[in-house]
């Protein structure tokens, strides 16, 4: 659905200064993947989402969206593209349900039939009732969802969102997505969509691709991420500090364990697989006569991937954007400091590895780590 | 979450097709109309100012150019065409202003992405001011017509459409600043304020310029409008195979070409 190789964007600032927005990217998407572009503020993800939808022309490299480079043939691409820009595509002064008639027409229905996918949308993006409303008038959840109402008319195979939920509560973010994956079922398409969300881009998209100043520094699904790059963190809390000592040594043996750490009674370790290691060690320590009082195993959010790559954490890239020259993206939304998803916790003898999935990633494509 | 009211939303239920150019026009068009439809008020508030001029400034004018006898055809014959030029100017040159909100909520955006062709968006937006001015004008006309005013149908139909070609061309430079100007948004007023009354006084519209200094009347021979203000009080006159008409439908045909061609050229290089 998508192939994109080399693809650059710069912007001259003034004679002397460029700010390279994106540089070099390959990205490539496949038929009904759903894939996520992850970044901080400034990143470079509108910038990227803005040259596969035909509104801004590449400074190099190339991009095929749906068999059309957006180049040479930037009307097939929009023929088959659905769009949802960041801000509101539905005409405020308009109202509902004729929005969405006139964008059918203009992808060529005709009225009666422009109007029949009209009501269908409205109905399942759960808008019936506010058809008739003035877009002003609307509700900020019930604007969105009728922007992605309107990138939906022409049943697209592709259909982009660019920071879908930004400045949505909770509540309208997850109403958004539960329609998404709904329409997503009866109708197979491909989707790509920006957020600065983690727990979005962990929970929605199969594919997580992690972009920091115009780069794309990860990409994988975001179990594999957290795996590879991350890892799983383990904490026990040892009977006595003499114990602890032991326990340690023991700890330092799991598998895939490093940054092995005493303190006091507690010891702390990252490990390949937490939920696997925390009863191991605990029999282990049983059999060995050393007094294990609590144990924990931490599953690794996208932020811990982003610290382990750049070494900055997402959310703190949010309150300073990288330092000027790499990218002054043009990036207008209102940011909201992004919910933490919850750590999956563990207790000696309960597996809670319910998003434990190993082997469900093969591919691991770190291009390059900061 | 709510049971499966909804039809499969499938590709094969939605059939699209390329749509002609008059068609995608069209659309733009019928979709800038239908908020002023729904609010006729917008419409009723439009015709405050031309009413005013006729009112105001019109028997001023005839008082004091009564004695250099530009007015043997009456005042009104005169006055009415500017009028309604006059609020054409007003109305084609802030169709930028509209795009302008769209621009900042994200409604033009969206409309890019679909396959409208570029022109058609110029032309259906520039459109869109011709038909509140059409009610407007059969409005001033039938006011007009008690104190004196001759209508010649044909040449009024005529004198519409030649406003609309023009309308199309001022339209579309007004679409080209605002998004020249998209940075500064207040730029948009000041640019539009600071050409329009120069280029609306240059063209006699509101005043005969042959009493005027010479390098008045040099500037208003280099003005478009000034063939159009000209080939306008021809038509309304009945006049309708007159020399100024034929200098009008080349000045507001230029307009056209100048707008569109400017405007297209604006919007393809926005994406840079």
């Amino acid at each position: 659905m998508i192939r994109t190789s080399g693809l650059t964007k710069d912007y001259v600032v003034s004679r002397t200064q460029t700010t390279h927005a994106v540089r070099g990217l390959d990205l490539s998407v496949d038929d009904g993947e759903m894939v996520a572009l992850l970044g901080p503020n400034g990143a470079g993800k509108t910038t990227t989402m803005r040259m596969h939808t035909t509104l801004l022309r590449p400074t190099a490299g190339t991009a095929t969206v749906a068999g059309h480079d957006v180049v040479e043939h930037p009307a097939r691409v929009r023929r088959h593209l659905g769009y949802v820009g960041q801000g509101n595509g539905a005409g405020h002064v308009q109202r509902a349900v004729d929005e969405l008639i006139s964008q059918g027409e203009i992808y060529g229905l005709d009225r009666r039939a422009a109007r029949r996918r009209a009501e269908e949308l409205l109905t399942g993006l759960g808008l019936a009732e506010f058809a008739r409303r003035k877009v002003s008038e609307l509700s900020g959840g019930q604007r969105r969802r009728l922007d992605v109402a309107l990138g939906l008319v022409h049943a697209p195979r592709l259909l982009v969102l660019d920071e879908p939920t930004t400045g949505l509560d909770p509540h309208n973010r997850a109403n958004l997505w539960e329609h998404v994956h709904r329409l997503r079922a009866e109708h197979p398409m491909t989707i790509l969509l920006s957020t600065h969300y983690l727990d979005e881009a962990d929970s929605e998209a199969q594919r997580v691709v992690v972009v920091d100043r115009g780069r794309i520094i990860a990409d994988d699904t975001a179990d594999a991420l957290k795996r590879e790059l991350a890892g799983d963190t383990v904490a026990f809390r040892a009977g006595s500090t003499s114990e602890a000592g032991r326990l340690a040594e023991m700890v330092a043996r799991l598998a895939g364990a490093r940054d092995v750490v005493v303190q006091g009674i507690a010891v702390r370790a990252t490990v390949a697989d937490g939920p696997a290691a925390v009863p191991e060690l605990v029999r282990a320590a049983a059999v060995a006569g050393v007094a294990v009082l609590a144990a924990e195993a931490t599953r690794p959010t996208l932020d811990d991937v982003f610290l382990s790559l750049t070494g900055r954490s997402l959310r703190e890239s949010e309150d300073a954007p990288p330092d000027g020259g790499s990218g002054a993206e043009p990036e207008s939304e209102p940011e909201r400091a992004p919910a933490r998803p919850t750590p999956a916790q563990s207790t000696p003898g309960q597996s809670a590895s319910g998003e434990s999935t190993p082997g469900q990633s093969t591919s691991k494509n770190r291009k390059e780590a900061a | 979450m709510s049971a499966a009211v909804l039809t499969p939303a499938t590709s094969a239920a939605v059939e699209t097709r390329e749509v002609s150019w008059a068609r995608a026009t069209r659309l733009v068009l019928a979709r800038e109309l239908r908020p002023v439809l729904r609010d006729p008020f917008s419409v009723m508030f439009g015709l405050i100012q031309p009413l005013v001029f006729l009112g105001l400034f019109g028997p001023l004018l005839a008082g004091s150019l009564r004695a250099t006898g530009a007015f043997d055809d009456g005042v009104w014959q005169w006055f009415v065409p500017s009028i309604l030029l006059m609020t054409t100017l007003f109305g084609t040159s802030t169709t930028g202003s509209n795009l302008q909100m769209e621009m900042q909520t994200g409604a033009d955006e969206r409309l890019l992405v679909t396959p409208l062709p570029r022109s058609a968006q110029l032309v259906g937006r520039a459109l869109k001011e011709m038909v509140p001015l059409s009610a407007q004008a059969v409005i001033v006309v039938a006011v007009m017509v008690p104190f004196g005013f001759r209508l010649h149908v044909a040449g009024a139909v005529l004198g519409l459409a030649l406003l609309a070609v023009l309308g199309v061309g001022i339209g579309s430079l007004s679409y080209a600043l605002a998004i020249a100007v998209r940075k500064v948004e207040w730029m948009f007023w000041v640019v539009q304020q600071t050409l329009l009354f120069p280029l609306l006084i240059l063209s006699g519209l509101l005043l005969p310029l042959e009493s005027g200094p010479r390098w008045m009347q040099v500037a208003a021979d280099l003005n478009p409008l000034a063939y159009v203000v000209e080939a306008e009080r021809a038509l309304f006159a009945g006049d309708l195979a007159s020399a100024a008409v034929g200098g009008g439908v080349v000045a507001a045909l230029a307009t056209a070409a100048v707008g569109l061609a400017v405007g297209v050229r604006t919007i393809v290089r926005s994406s840079d």
